[in-house]
């Protein structure tokens, strides 16, 4: 994986003094508030409800093992034991004292970490598919690129203070596992009729109150053009995106004004200016050593089968475990969605422990997938057992990657100043509302997704079903959503209508799912069969006789 | 005619670690049972005022007034927001205010 170099190592040493000199002033009174949180939120410390908040970045989503025990040695000596892992590859800390974030951010550039970038507006922490590097499907390693990316993308003189904050995503694979098509931008690896390959560049997607999904703006982007075509969309938009309203300041609201061809006119012209000037040329060298990298661990020979094991076991293969790209390995999801556990959510002793078990078989790296899991990307298949028994000790074992309790779940009110409802409490009732295994490997792929306010930190929008919290007179209540999906088919779900009391929408989803398991053919999604029969039958159902709609809108 | 109903009381945050505190008497407290009640609104107001000199000293970020209701002996905030500020996540009850005032 990346390491830092010398460069890198100054800059974020330099970031951490002047942060502490900038927390010094404050609470000496040289800064005052207003003069203070523009500058906390550059190093990612928000104030929440119940205390300061500290989100870290984890670029692409990729940590080692010695960046893990700094996770749980933060969650341990300054936080309350646990760290919350974010749709957007990040781990958050929702208790740290202002006092402590200067040595906490110390401690972390020891191991090449930052909170750089994960708040204000800036382009943030740039995130990828979790299974990079790993997967069967994929076409090239996305994480060189990203890793390109994050190094022009820190601190660039030009978007430091954009209108609002700008999301990046990076995918190799035609799966698209990094919701690409919900990002302000992103570039997805493809293939040419001649066999090369070059980059597809989406803009205008995202959630939120105005919810797009992206389009197009560039089908074939020649490797050592990229970082100019990036530029060229973030000129586009520092130029006319608008900063007298912050609703409308996403540059999702200016590209679909614009609409896709004037939106591209005026990248081309840009791109064209750039282009002629020469200077964002990514030399052939700097990409062969931001490669080398990323190189993939040297892969034994070794028998291309899963030992057998126990029922728990060939439950957890069959559902946590992917296709790797290397005969003999596996790509194994470790949940972090226990049966009515918080998503996301991980202890200092899991954390540790996991450090531990990477070095114990070898494996360099772990991922933290936008669907709030970790995922070991290179695993022997001869190791899966041991790994599902450690997993299993430790609550991390369960096997439902993908199935209807792998839910999505922001915050929400019970943490976050934004929120107007609480979106773990509905997360746990409905994970133990479907608990029982063979009932959630029935229904198959089904991704539900919460958010506890109209800012969709929770992907509703893009769920399955999709849950979305809102305040009525002082009460929650929570709106249905169907037929979203934030993969390659992405598409923004219906609204149901009425939302449902706090008591009624656990029945409402079951209404829900138990008539997709009536209607379904053959080996239908949820989501197919959504898309063929609409969403009447399922309003139908849902709102039974007892629910107490109540319009949200 | 001002929009407030009910009962107020005066919330912060301390600066220095992000503590949620509560006005009582002119100064804070850590807890909402032992902070002020404000049945009108001018004194609410002028609680309001007085915590100033605690955001210009340094002490506390962010102080505002919200609703309270009267409940038997004591209040409850009308938000469901100020509930849980107040106690601590609903769904972790050793954390926050919960886990160690009652």
């Amino acid at each position: 994986m990346y390491r830092y170099d010398e460069f890198d190592a100054k800059f974020v040493a330099e970031r951490v003094a002047q942060f502490r000199g900038q927390v010094a002033r404050r609470l000496s009174g040289e800064l005052t508030e207003d003069e203070f949180k523009p500058l906390r939120l550059m190093n990612g410390l928000y104030l929440q409800l119940h205390a300061y908040m500290l989100r870290i970045a984890v670029p692409y989503g990729t940590l080692n093992a010695r960046q893990m025990r700094m996770l749980a040695h933060i969650a341990r000596k300054y936080d309350k034991g646990y760290g919350h892992f974010t749709t957007r590859q990040n781990i958050q800390f929702n208790w740290p004292k202002l006092v402590d974030v200067p040595d906490i951010l110390a401690d972390l550039a020891t191991v090449e970490m930052h909170a750089i970038q994960t708040s204000g507006n800036c382009i943030r922490n740039v995130t990828a598919d979790h299974f990079a590097g790993a997967a069967a499907d994929e076409i090239e390693d996305p994480r060189p690129l990203a890793e390109i990316v994050r190094q022009w993308s820190s601190l660039h003189p030009e978007f430091v203070f954009l209108p609002r904050k700008f999301k990046i995503a990076v995918s190799g694979s035609p799966h698209d596992r990094a919701a690409l098509k919900f990002h302000d931008m992103a570039v997805e690896i493809v293939k040419n009729a001649a066999g090369e390959t070059g980059y597809r560049v989406l803009v205008g997607g995202g959630m939120g109150r105005t919810p797009y999904v992206g389009f197009v703006i560039g089908e074939f982007v020649a490797k050592e053009d990229i970082l100019a075509f990036l530029e060229s969309v973030m000129r586009v938009y520092n130029q006319s995106g608008r900063r007298d309203n912050k609703y409308k300041a996403r540059v999702k609201i200016l590209a679909n004004a614009l609409g896709p061809e004037e939106m591209h006119r005026q990248v081309m012209r840009e791109f064209e200016e750039i282009s002629r000037a020469g200077t964002l040329q990514v030399p052939r060298e700097e990409l062969d050593r931001i490669d080398a990298y990323f190189a993939p661990p040297k892969f034994e020979t070794l028998p291309d089968t899963i030992p057998a094991g126990d029922a728990d076991f060939a439950d957890w293969t069959k559902t946590n475990t992917h296709p790797h790209r290397a005969p003999g390995y596996a790509i194994a999801t470790v949940s972090l969605k226990p049966i009515g556990g918080v998503p996301g959510d991980a202890t200092d002793a899991q954390l540790d422990a996991l450090a531990d078990l990477m070095d114990a078989y070898g494996i360099e790296e772990i991922r933290v997938s936008h669907e709030q899991n970790l995922v070991l990307p290179h695993v022997r298949k001869k190791d899966l057992p041991a790994i599902h028994a450690r997993l299993k000790e430790l609550d991390l074992a369960t096997p439902n990657a993908g199935l209807i309790t792998d839910i999505i779940a922001c915050p929400g009110l019970d943490y976050c100043d934004l929120a107007n409802a609480r979106s773990i409490p509905i997360a746990q009732d409905l994970s133990r509302r479907f608990a029982g295994l063979a009932r959630q490997q029935d229904i198959g792929e089904l991704k539900i997704k919460i958010s506890g306010c109209i800012n969709a930190c929770g992907h509703h929008h893009a769920g399955h079903i999709g849950i979305l919290g809102v305040d009525k007179k002082g009460v929650e209540f929570y709106q249905l959503q169907l037929g979203g999906s934030g993969a390659e088919d992405a598409a923004i779900g219906d609204i149901m209508g009425p939302g449902f009391g706090e008591h009624e929408i656990a029945d409402a989803v079951e209404r829900v799912v138990d008539l997709y398991l009536k209607e379904r053919q053959g080996d239908e999604r949820f989501l197919d069969t959504y898309r063929r029969i609409g969403m009447e039958p399922f309003k139908t159902v849902a709102y039974g006789t007892g629910a107490h709609g109540v319009h949200t809108g | 005619m001002s929009k407030v109903q009910n009962p107020q009381m005066l919330t912060a945050n301390r600066l220095v670690d992000g503590d949620v505190l509560y006005w009582k008497g002119g100064d804070w407290v850590l807890t909402l049972v032992e902070g002020d009640v404000f049945a009108d609104p001018k004194d609410a107001d002028a609680a309001l005022a007085a915590a100033q000199k605690y955001v210009t000293g340094n002490v506390v970020v962010a102080p505002y007034l919200f609703e309270v209701k009267r409940n038997g002996g004591g209040v409850t905030p009308v938000k469901e927001r100020e509930v849980i500020r107040a106690a601590g996540p609903t769904v972790r009850h050793d954390l926050g205010k919960q886990a160690t005032h009652v």
